[in-house]
């Protein structure tokens, strides 16, 4: 059986009792993403905190929260990367967001850093199935839009 | 395994005919192929079909007059003549297509045509206050070509509900299918419930205020016995890719009065009748719906599925298909936690078989399958509107056809227990 692989045990831990789950305010971005090909969902709010006087990539992920329904491996993401990207500043997980894209796309070659991306390694299986890519990065397209739109809206605002 | 085979195939003949079924997928593991819902495997008889035709007749169709040309054109109405038959049609009936989902384009476009064509073409007018029916069981290639029809005209679209066990809401048919009413579309066998449809009694409906009737036969002219007078509609759409045949070629089927005064859909070459510069006239159906150079090597190809089907015999593979069904509805549906969503016995009912699992995502079943060698569908199945009217995003879909053996649905009933004792749910046993 491959199943091991792929379904780590990290993965089934945070899929059972996922981290951060649930949608909160304040939030500065909201972002809805749907995987058209097996219809399963993810809402996922952003707050930011500034580190001086405006919201730009200095800026810390003071808050991610999220409602979504799916299978293991994109409510695990989701769950994963919450644990990962809240205290970071915002360049420092599009950096993680990054190196999780590529390890995504490594065709199970992939040879991750665990100092960069500690529980998401656990997904370097989930690499080697073309049809599931997609669930595993569905949380963190949906972070990168509802971050992207936190800066956008800060932009607005100042103008 | 083979002597308690039931109905009326000898599967492990059919079995030969198909070189893919006797290959290991996942670390060796024997394919169990429960897929045909999404495509078909194909027998080496369709397979020599289309490359005799490549290493032997190749040449433009219609086109020439050449030794070649003829000879492909010939191989190419030939076929058209064997599919004709197989559905009960006349030749001149038989339009090809890439598939089901563009033969129903077809007709909802030449439908917004009629429009801003002459006169000649008002049989298939509509417009504000005119009313297209269609079901919330459609794939959704027999769903979004007419709400896309309904917003270029302005048309209305309405709809029949599903019941909790999954066949047609008729109950409210009297006020769905009125004199304003123009089209009603609908699936002839879903392709997630495997129903089958009240066809012919629901186009009488129609055909009594005038309204046309397409059939949505991409589940079932595979799967059983259709002939074309009896079903009663206008149009029928059905691919190849589903029913043994190459991909690439799909049928309409339309009245021969119907297709004579309808306006084309895609124009270019091969489909005229005189070319100006400024101007054109059409030929007659159904070359004037099928511009380009056709697929005949295709067309070859799925003339010679039908010839396999046919010396099958439709109605053995109708019962073949039904008792795999039967079996699969008995060992699947009485796992613990495992819904069955569509109808759960086999009256009026094909073979796909879709399902939920308690507390496990489809595609985490379908993940455990995959890892046993057992191939199936897992999502929405492109019919998303009706997986919202039983309260779920996506299900797991198994799907029969003329290779499918009872010994594979005992694999895919023990595949979703393994999925049960992998993930720890309450239901696994």
């Amino acid at each position: 059986m491959q199943l091991e692989s792929m379904y780590q045990e990290i993965i089934l831990d945070h899929y059972r009792n996922p981290h951060n789950k649930g949608l909160r305010e304040p939030h500065h971005g909201e972002a809805h993403h749907i995987n058209p090909t097996c219809g399963d969902e993810i809402t996922l709010r952003v707050r930011l905190e500034p580190a001086g006087g405006s919201l730009d990539g200095s800026a810390t992920v003071a808050d991610v929260s999220y409602d979504s329904m799916g299978c293991s491996i994109s409510q695990a993401s989701a769950s994963v990367l919450t644990d990962l990207l809240i205290g970071r500043t915002v360049d420092d997980g599009m950096r993680v967001l990054a190196e999780f894209t590529e390890l995504m796309h490594s065709k199970g070659q992939g040879e991750p850093d665990e100092d960069v991306l500690e529980d998401a390694v656990a997904f370097a299986g989930v690499s080697k199935y073309p049809a599931r890519i997609k669930c595993a990065l569905l949380a963190w397209m949906a972070w990168k839009d509802a971050t992207a739109q936190s800066l956008e809206t800060e932009k607005e605002g100042a103008s | 395994m083979t002597t308690s085979e039931p109905g009326r195939l000898d599967v492990e003949a059919v079995r030969a005919d198909f070189p893919i079924l006797a290959r290991t997928v996942r670390d060796g593991r024997p394919l169990v192929y429960l897929d045909s819902g999404a495509t078909s495997q194909k027998p080496r008889q369709v397979l020599d079909a289309e490359r005799a035709f490549y290493e032997h007749h190749n040449a433009a169709v219609h086109r020439g007059a050449h030794q070649l040309a003829e000879e492909a054109t010939d191989a190419y109405e030939r076929a058209r003549a064997t599919i004709a038959a197989f559905i009960g049609a006349g030749s001149d009936e038989v339009v090809f297509t890439k598939n089901a989902t563009e033969a129903i384009n077809l007709v909802a476009y030449a439908m917004s045509n009629a429009a801003t064509s002459g006169d000649e073409y008002h049989r298939f007018r509509v417009g504000p206050g005119d009313e297209v029916v269609v079901t919330e069981m459609e794939h959704h290639a027999n769903l979004v070509p007419w709400q896309q029809l309904c917003q270029r005209t302005g048309a209305t679209l309405r709809w029949f509900a599903v019941t909790p066990d999954g066949r047609l809401d008729l109950s409210d048919i009297d006020s769905l299918i009125n004199e304003r009413t123009k089209v009603v579309a609908l699936a002839h066998q879903s392709n997630v419930l495997g129903t089958v449809n009240p066809v012919t009694a629901i186009a009488e409906r129609a055909h009594a205020h005038g309204a046309l009737v397409v059939a949505d036969a991409a589940q079932s002219v595979p799967h059983m016995p259709v002939d074309v007078a009896a079903l009663g509609v206008d149009f029928l759409a059905f691919s190849g890719h589903k029913m043994l045949g190459p991909n690439g070629i799909g049928v309409l089927w339309g009245r021969r009065e119907l297709l004579a005064g309808m306006p084309p859909f895609i124009t270019g070459g091969s489909m005229i009748g005189t070319v100006h510069i400024d101007h054109s006239t059409w030929a007659d159906p159904p070359q004037r719906f099928e511009a380009g150079v056709p697929m005949a090597p295709q067309a070859v190809g799925l003339a010679a599925a039908c010839d396999y089907l046919s010396a099958l015999g439709m109605d053995n593979v109708l019962a073949h298909e039904q008792a795999v069904t039967a079996y699969a509805l008995k060992q699947v549906g009485s796992l613990p936690g495992v819904r069955i969503i569509g109808p759960t016995d086999t009256a009026d009912r094909g073979s796909a078989v879709a399902f939920t699992v308690e507390g496990i995502h489809p595609h985490d079943v379908g993940q455990v399958l995959d890892d046993l060698g057992v191939e199936v569908r897992v999502g929405h199945h492109c019919a998303w509107p009706l997986h919202r009217c039983y309260e779920t995003v996506a299900t797991t879909r198994a799907s029969f056809y003329v290779y499918t053996t009872f010994a594979e649905i005992d694999a895919l009933a023990e595949g979703i227990q393994a999925a049960q004792r992998f993930f720890g749910t309450a239901a696994a046993r």
